[in-house]
């Protein structure tokens, strides 16, 4: 084994350690502003993940979109809404947690047996000169309906924005008339034939 | 083409001579341009601001720094050093842990995008095949470490300045990847290297300054604003929000805000001087020049003479664009952040979208100079 070699595999541990612990972090810490910053950390060791299979572009592009677009925004609706509120502890909350635990549980059980049975056709990594014009070609041609209807997605993502933003496509409420009043006592006028 | 001068293949060399194994000795190289990029990076902070005070000084007629060294050139110092030997205060209700590492994540990705910053045609770090994408996908880790920072400070004062920063960056994020996806499109590629290439040839006539005037006053905006400088400093509007999310911060840490902000403000300058203003090629073609004298382009001192010009120039370019980016902070006033957010969407990201337009209409209209 050469150095490159060993270089790969420690980093491949490590990236697959901060994955697993952030992403075992993001589930189970209390606290919603750390678990968002975990998300992040995952998110940016996914990318480092794409990086050691040699797609310097998908990489960027996840630290792009998900940690600089995504997890910001999560971040942001976060601080906005945070209010230090403490919730009442549901009895036997437990129950819940033992129940997404199995079906997560199960999940990952199921997706494994999947990667475990299906006979990936598993190529000496091909030496891509340029990913991006090769994921360029890829979209102009046999990805071409599922490029065009992700954008398609988009767009009525953005759409809906804008109708959530513009209030006038919203149904108004009609608000009462409020009759604004100081909430001082009325007093008398001072008059000047006060002694 | 001439390929210029190779550090990295003599480095290796001489270390191979010296009876260093043949696989060690590129290891053994690796090192070598970080340490001398992070300390060029670091005097490149020292010298920004000096020049801060000293033009500061001159706009509002005073003289500046005076005494600490000549013509005050030792005062950034003295400013460094009395920040590290400030107590490191973390506030009392703060949380210590993310309140540490705001701000190391708002420096660390304005660090590495240096390693796609060229100064010749082997004159950098890496030569990434996404090149000036790495420096916009890291450039927006940044507002999560300005979150963080004001976030953990707990001060109302840290968290709006937090959240305005990160509504800031991604807001002037998307005109300024409009912009520069302009020039990738003329450059048919996003390594800075290859950027440079397509613009040089011509002298100063072949810059993209001339194929791109919309782009370049979009991307020095954007810029501007992702930097955090005056008129778009919104997060430390201290009339307003004391300092932003820099309030609760002391001794190094703040420190390290005040170094990430300057080191950012070069990278941006470099940049642009490497998309817009022809990276390290002179306004006189060297190569035409040294055609002219006869002497061939390979040897030895031509090469030295070419690599320390391109060097100097892009240095050069890189420090007239800070002057102004100075000029401009003290001589504009700040917008208000309706103002900043309306000309961000309302009018940065339009006008950069038709400019990318016509960018590609343009490129498939002439693709003589528009590189087709």
């Amino acid at each position: 084994m050469n150095l490159a070699a060993g270089v790969q595999i420690v980093s491949f541990g490590l990236l697959a350690a901060i994955i697993l612990v952030g992403a075992l972090g993001v589930v189970l810490l209390p606290n919603i502003v750390f678990a968002a910053f975990l998300l992040g950390l995952v998110f940016i060791g996914m990318a480092g993940q794409y990086l050691l299979l040699n797609a310097d572009f998908v990489a960027a592009a996840q630290v792009l979109i998900y940690v600089g677009a995504v997890n910001v925004l999560i971040l942001f609706a976060i601080m906005l809404v945070n209010k230090k509120e403490d919730f009442t502890p549901l009895p036997r909350a437990w129950v819940r947690r033992g129940a997404t635990a199995l079906v997560c549980l199960g999940l990952f059980a199921l997706m494994g047996t999947t990667i475990a049975s299906t006979p990936w056709a598993l190529d000496p990594a091909p030496t891509v000169s340029s990913s991006v014009a090769t994921i360029g070609a890829h979209f102009f041609s046999d990805f071409l309906l599922p490029f065009e209807l992700v954008s398609v997605l988009l767009l009525a993502a953005l759409i809906g924005a804008v109708v959530l933003a513009r209030r006038d496509y919203l149904p108004t409420v009609k608000e009462q008339e409020t009759v604004f009043s100081l909430p001082e006592r009325p007093r008398e006028l001072i008059t000047s034939d006060s002694k | 083409m001439n390929p210029g001068i190779d550090l990295q293949a003599s480095v290796i060399h001489v270390l191979t001579d010296l009876g260093v194994p043949e696989d060690l000795a590129p290891v053994l190289w690796v090192p070598l341009p970080l340490l001398l990029m992070l300390a060029a990076a670091t005097v490149g902070v020292l010298v920004a601001v000096w020049l801060e005070r000293k033009v500061s000084a001159a706009a509002q007629q005073r003289v500046g720094p005076e005494y600490i060294g000549p013509l005050g050139i030792l005062a950034p110092v003295a400013d460094g050093l009395k920040l590290i030997f400030k107590e490191d205060v973390i506030p009392a209700k703060a949380d210590p842990l993310l309140f540490t590492l705001g701000p190391a994540i708002v420096v660390i990705p304005v660090f590495l995008s240096y390693l796609v910053v060229p100064f010749g045609q082997k004159m950098v770090i890496t030569d990434l095949g996404i090149g000036i994408f790495f420096w916009i996908a890291l450039a927006s880790v940044v507002p999560i470490g300005l979150l963080m920072a004001g976030y953990a400070s707990n001060n109302k004062y840290a968290l709006l300045g937090g959240l305005r920063a990160a509504a800031q960056s991604i807001s002037y994020e998307i005109p300024l990847a409009l912009a520069v996806l302009a020039i990738v499109m003329m450059s048919n590629s996003l390594s800075t290297i290859d950027i440079v290439q397509q613009q040089s040839g011509y002298g100063i006539l072949g810059w993209n300054l001339w194929r791109q005037p919309v782009g370049l006053v979009i991307f020095w905006v954007a810029a501007l604003a992702e930097c955090e400088r005056l008129p778009f400093d919104l997060p430390e509007a201290e009339e307003e929000l004391v300092a932003g999310y820099q309030t609760e911060y002391t001794g190094m840490k703040f420190g390290l805000f005040y170094l990430g902000s300057y080191v950012n403000l070069i990278l941006s300058s470099l940049l642009f001087a490497v998309l817009y203003l022809g990276g390290w090629e002179s306004p006189v073609s060297v190569s035409w020049l040294v055609g002219l004298v006869g002497v061939p382009e390979n040897t030895p001192w031509v090469e030295v003479i070419t690599a320390s010009l391109g060097v100097v120039m892009t240095l050069f370019k890189a420090y007239l664009l800070l002057f102004l980016a100075i000029l401009l902070r003290w001589t504009v006033p700040r917008v208000r952040i309706d103002q900043l957010l309306d000309l961000g969407w309302k009018f940065l990201l339009p006008v950069s979208l038709v400019n990318l337009l016509a960018t590609a209409a343009l490129k498939l209209a002439f693709p003589v100079a528009f590189g087709g």
